[in-house]
């Protein structure tokens, strides 16, 4: 089932896209066809399985509470493109 | 309806920073206060392909945060990611816990009005916190910000209570406890003015009896324990108001304006699924032994609760008082060592609450920079308790300990501020200023006992206030009488 215009523009939002009308309109039938893919999982029967929240087996990864070198400011602001004063210099956000 | 036809609904999430060395998830140092962008690293400014590694303090933390609000601790934890986009998250997610907190269903004690009231705590999870955004002059009038990612991975407790509390004050004395109980703990350093210690409040006023809550509204930007209760009374009267206008109140953060003193609108608050929190696969759970949580809470100090009840059973003191004296631990063991030198708690609790505070309120000072120390303040005590100085000429001291951190004798002995008690001495004082005044003591004798204060008064002039005031009294009283 294709998603909503509305649904479409809601996600958009969230993701800080602007979308064309006729976009919106691919979009929601190509996710709606994603999300009907993905409906196949729920198909499954998983009552009595514990939900999986890590594919990896392993736990209780640590690191010591150390300080290591940070990196030099004007490496880290090399990619930067634009920056003042040691700032990275981004478009006012209210 | 009138304000009092509602009742006020409470609840605080605060945010703690972790005293660690460094970030939460790379080796970047933790420390407040550096030149912008230099304490950050791939990691901890999301760039691609970094990967990140959780600091095993910040769990040791967690847990004996948790311990000290008497919270469950997770023996099965993990880390979510929770999605938005602004400019000081470069990630685009911030690390948090969603459905598994490390800590939940806990519980502080506070006072109110003298009465103990239990205020829920609902859960306190590990999170990492953001950046921090500078703007050059005003904001509404700049055109760029400017972004520091010093603050990026900075370990954060985030508290949430239940909503229990009923009137601003109560929530005052709530973070006030929780700031105490986390210092107490060891786990931050809880300074509001350099955000290590940062709170919203959820408020929302329903008819009285009214058993639903009404519509919630957030508000963001307290910076101060003042600023927490004057932003809830504010937005509670407000909302009172919307109501008995008809107006139909909106879920929504508002901002605690400073200077105007009043709360405003900034967005309509996202719903929880806007943020499409999943399980972050960078980060592997975590398994938390009981041994570890038994070996936290075995290392636990006596925390603001048990201090402020040892207080009030041993000494006798108010809610009130021990509430002021269990504010940090350093005051309290300031105050501690003072009553081990001079057994007179009420008194040295007076001390350290009137003047003390009000010197170090003054001169913007910690009790750790306090320049004598309890010893010296019970030397002082002492000294007013045997007479040997008046309460008056005791301040006086103070404010010359307090200044040169000098000890309470030798600044008497240097003034001569010695209190005469030494009742020949005053005795022949006496009978001059009585000689030097018949109409007064013929007054008193007429039956004009307030004649007696004037020739007090004379007395105290005569020794620039180093009498004894209480013998004085009594020594004209005998000598009147006797003649």
């Amino acid at each position: 089932m294709a998603l909503t215009i509305k649904e479409v523009e809601h996600v958009a939002l969230l993701a800080r896209l602007s979308l064309s009308e006729d976009e919106k309109v691919k979009l929601s039938q190509q996710l709606g066809a994603i999300l009907n893919y993905a409906d196949t999982l729920n198909t499954i029967p998983t009552d009595n399985v514990e939900p999986l929240t890590h594919i990896l087996s392993v736990h209780n990864v640590f690191r010591a509470d150390e300080v290591q070198p940070s990196m030099p400011r004007e490496e880290m602001l090399a990619n930067a493109p634009l920056v003042e004063a040691g700032y990275y210099k981004v478009p006012k956000i209210m | 309806m009138k304000a009092y036809d509602y009742e006020i609904v409470i609840g605080l999430e605060v945010h703690v920073e972790l005293k660690t060395k460094t970030k939460i998830f790379c080796g970047c140092s933790n420390r407040f206060g550096a030149e912008p962008n230099t304490n950050v690293c791939p990691i901890c400014s999301g760039f691609p392909g970094a990967l990140p590694v959780l600091n095993q303090q910040v769990v040791e933390y967690a847990i004996r945060a948790g311990l000290a609000l008497n919270c469950e601790i997770a023996s099965y934890t993990k880390f979510d990611s929770k999605n938005y986009f602004y400019p000081d998250l470069p990630n685009a997610y911030q690390v948090s816990q969603y459905d598994r907190p490390i800590c939940s269903n806990g519980y502080m004690d506070i006072y109110v009005d003298g009465k103990p009231k239990r205020i829920g705590i609902n859960r306190a999870h590990i999170e990492e916190d953001a950046g921090k955004l500078v703007h050059q002059g005003s904001i509404t009038e700049t055109a760029y910000s400017l972004v520091d990612l010093n603050r990026c991975g900075v370990p954060l407790l985030e508290i949430v209570s239940m909503p229990d509390m009923r009137q601003a004050a109560e929530a005052r004395q709530y973070l006030e406890k929780l700031r105490s109980t986390m210092l107490f703990a060891g786990v931050s350093d809880c300074k509001m003015e350099e955000g290590s210690l940062r709170c919203d409040a959820n408020v929302s006023v329903r008819p009285w009896g009214e058993q639903a809550l009404g519509t919630r509204v957030e508000i963001k930007n307290l910076n101060s324990f003042r600023s927490l209760e004057k932003a809830i009374e504010y937005e509670a009267r407000r909302q009172m108001e919307a109501l008995d206008d008809g107006e139909v109140l909106v879920q929504e953060t508002r901002t605690w304006d400073e200077e105007k003193q009043v709360t405003r609108s900034m967005r309509s608050k996202e719903e929880a699924q806007d943020y499409r929190y999943f399980p972050n696969p960078d980060l592997p759970p975590l398994v938390i032994p009981r041994e570890w949580v038994e070996s936290v809470a075995r290392s636990m100090p006596e925390l603001p609760q048990q201090a402020q009840l040892r207080l009030m059973e041993k000494y006798g003191l108010s809610a009130y008082d021990v509430s002021i004296l269990t504010s940090s631990p350093e005051y309290l063991a300031f105050f501690d060592r003072c009553v081990a030198a001079f057994a007179q708690p009420k008194a040295v609790a007076n001390w350290m609450m009137g003047e003390l505070n009000k010197f170090l309120n003054q001169s913007n000072l910690q009790i750790t920079e306090c320049r004598f120390s309890p010893e010296h303040l019970a030397e002082l005590l002492k000294m007013i308790d045997e007479g040997a100085v008046s309460g008056k000429m005791a301040k006086d001291i103070f404010a010359e300990m307090f200044a040169s951190g000098k000890p309470a004798a030798q600044i008497v002995k240097e003034k001569g501020l010695a209190q005469i008690s030494d009742q020949d001495t005053l005795i022949a004082m006496i009978e001059e200023v009585l000689k030097a005044n018949p109409k007064v003591v013929e007054d008193y004798r007429g039956g004009k006992q307030k004649a007696a204060g004037f020739l007090v008064g004379q007395i105290m002039k005569a020794t620039k206030g180093q009498a004894n005031p209480t013998l004085v009294n009594q020594l004209i009283d005998k000598c009147l009488s006797a003649e």
